[in-house]
């Protein structure tokens, strides 16, 4: 079972990523990490949030474009160096980033990135075969204590 | 020839026909339509007065104009009672014109494209598949009831979705494919890019039969040569009757007019006054049978000439020149002649971009700067900027290479480009200040 994240197609002018963030509010979803990609006329916004099947459907029946993808959520240490080391495993396969970003919230120590690759499969398994903490469900992250 | 005895009737015989059918048709506007009986009387003509084919210069001229403020059954000469079919102009400027049908008239819109056919080698035997658009548009059904008349298979399939137009190209056994010119470029782009494997000549294709907007010898032969085809060109317009008021034959220089339907002369567009034949001018069409829609002197803003040159494949109709240009929707974009229909089927070569795009043409100082704004979808949605951006780099580059014009793409959130009545509105043209 990999993460998913919720994308969503936005106008780069004011007042549109609030759109869809009303849209979510209103539906009680809640994000738990965002990150936005932005080009001079549109943005796409990345979430990770608690429910994205109802999320895409809801943005859906308001005419927002999104899309459902798998992403890596992958838990390293909190310490200088682990992100690098953790590259390390993708560059000596030669699996390219799609892009990259954080999670906000740390507990005990760790840090959670969250990686789009176009084979998500090979980079798990990459990740799998060095011991790294691949985070099924991304829910659980703060709970799990 | 589908009707030997019209297509290859002595030119004089012709002759007598119009002028039996003009005096019918102008009668039938002026004793129908208000508009025409108040059109003729301010020009101080009556239809008793038509006697001779050199008498049709008396008689004003009908506008595009005139169409838009007769919105939308104002120009019917019988009851809509009678009526059963209506089409609407592909025109992108003003209100859409709409025309309307009889069952007479429907049954001799499916003669002009039978013989159309035809004259470019299909036959009962063909398989003819239809990728025009189906609907308001008259390209769709006027192609299919004539290829329906002639007895040949007809595939529906109307516009887009390149995928499946190929797949059913090759499992129908399709032998005639009937687009516009650019969409077939389109295809055979989609073939190099996509389908490598895909190999043209092993489908049974080998007629095109392509119009609806202006296409160049250029053009046909990057098609023939691409498709491995013969292209041939249909002409027409929804004002007339839609697409079979000419059509090439085996020759592929100039278009032979269905004249025992459509009266044609060449004008001074400026001037308004009848040019001899050979002069190139202004088309102007009169309908010689039409019941619903009388078209009287039609002005029709394209450019051509008329001639007769004895041609070898035996048709007496006069021909006119593969018109290159009509004025009222073209823009003009740093000098390079740009239709939307162009436009249009640049995109939809591109899977999800069709229906929803709109143009915009501003002047940046001296230079004019053309926009085209497309709504994403679902289907060309992808979270990585890198598609996004390959999407905008994709597009641009097929417009400059089909079109010649360096055009900004810009994607937009669905629901943005402004519909009028429905209807997306295609081009904004900021040079003159208003939409057009």
């Amino acid at each position: 079972m990999n993460v998913t994240q919720l994308s969503a197609f936005v106008t780069n002018k004011p007042g549109h990523l609030q759109k869809v963030l009303k849209v979510l509010a209103d539906e009680n979803i809640n994000i738990i990490t965002l990150t936005i990609a932005e080009t001079l006329d549109f943005g796409i916004l990345r979430m990770i949030v608690n429910d994205p099947d109802k999320g895409y459907q809801v943005l859906k029946e308001h005419n927002i474009t999104s899309s459902i993808t798998d992403v890596l959520a992958l838990e390293i240490d909190d310490t200088p160096g682990s992100l690098y080391n953790a590259l390390d495993v993708f560059a000596n396969l030669n699996l390219n980033i799609e892009y990259m970003y954080a999670f906000t919230e740390k507990r005990e120590g760790k840090a959670v990135m969250i990686f789009r690759f176009e084979d998500i499969e090979a980079a798990k398994k990459a990740l799998n075969d060095k011991g790294y903490n691949i985070v099924r469900k991304i829910d659980i992250i703060g709970e799990n204590k | 020839m589908f009707n030997r005895e019209i297509e290859s009737m002595p030119v004089n015989k012709m002759k007598e026909l119009q002028l039996e059918r003009l005096k019918w048709s102008i009668r039938h506007a002026y004793d129908n339509v208000p508009f025409y009986k108040k059109k003729f009387e301010a020009a101080g003509f009556h239809p008793d007065q038509f006697k001779s084919l050199d008498d049709m210069k008396r008689v004003p001229f009908l506008t595009k104009q005139d169409m838009r403020d007769n919105y939308p059954y104002g120009l019917f000469a019988v009851p809509l009672s009678k009526v059963v079919r209506v089409h609407a102009s592909s025109g992108t400027t003003g209100n859409a014109t709409v025309v309307g049908y009889t069952k007479n008239d429907v049954n001799v819109f499916a003669e002009v494209v039978a013989r159309s056919l035809v004259s470019y080698g299909v036959s009962e035997n063909d398989v003819v598949q239809i990728a025009y658009g189906y609907g308001l548009f008259t390209g769709g059904l006027g192609l299919h009831y004539g290829s329906e008349k002639l007895g040949a298979l007809t595939v529906p399939m109307s516009g887009g979705n390149t995928p499946r137009q190929l797949m059913l190209m090759q499992d129908f056994g399709t032998t005639v494919f009937c687009s516009t010119p650019s969409y077939a470029l389109n295809i055979a782009d989609f073939i190099e890019k996509n389908m490598p494997d895909f190999k043209i000549e092993s489908t049974k294709l080998r007629i095109g039969v392509f119009g609806a907007e202006p296409w160049t010898e250029e053009m046909r032969k990057e098609i023939e040569q691409r498709l491995k085809i013969d292209a041939y060109d249909i002409y027409g317009l929804s004002e007339v009757i839609g697409p079979g008021v000419s059509a090439e034959c085996k020759e592929k220089n100039g278009l032979h007019v269905f004249e025992d339907h459509f009266y044609v002369e060449i004008i001074d567009p400026d001037t308004g006054e009848v040019l001899p034949e050979g002069e190139k001018g202004e088309i102007v069409y009169t309908s010689l049978t039409k019941e619903a829609f009388p078209g009287i002197r039609y002005r029709s803003r394209d450019i051509t000439r008329l001639y007769h040159d004895g041609c070898s494949c035996g048709r007496t109709l006069v021909k006119m020149d593969k018109v290159t240009g009509r004025s009222d929707d073209m823009l003009i974009i740093r000098g390079v002649n740009v239709f939307p229909s162009q436009i249009e089927s640049v995109l939809m070569g591109f899977e999800g971009t069709e229906p929803h795009y709109q143009i915009v043409v501003d002047r940046k100082g001296s230079m004019d700067d053309i926009e085209v704004m497309v709504e994403v979808n679902e289907k060309i949605f992808s979270d990585e900027i890198k598609v996004m951006n390959n999407l905008s780099k994709n597009i641009a580059d097929r417009f400059r290479s089909s079109l010649g014009i360096t055009a900004k793409i810009t994607l937009v959130e669905p629901q943005t480009i402004p519909r009028s009545e429905g209807k997306a509105v295609r081009v904004v043209d900021k040079r003159k200040g208003e939409s057009e």
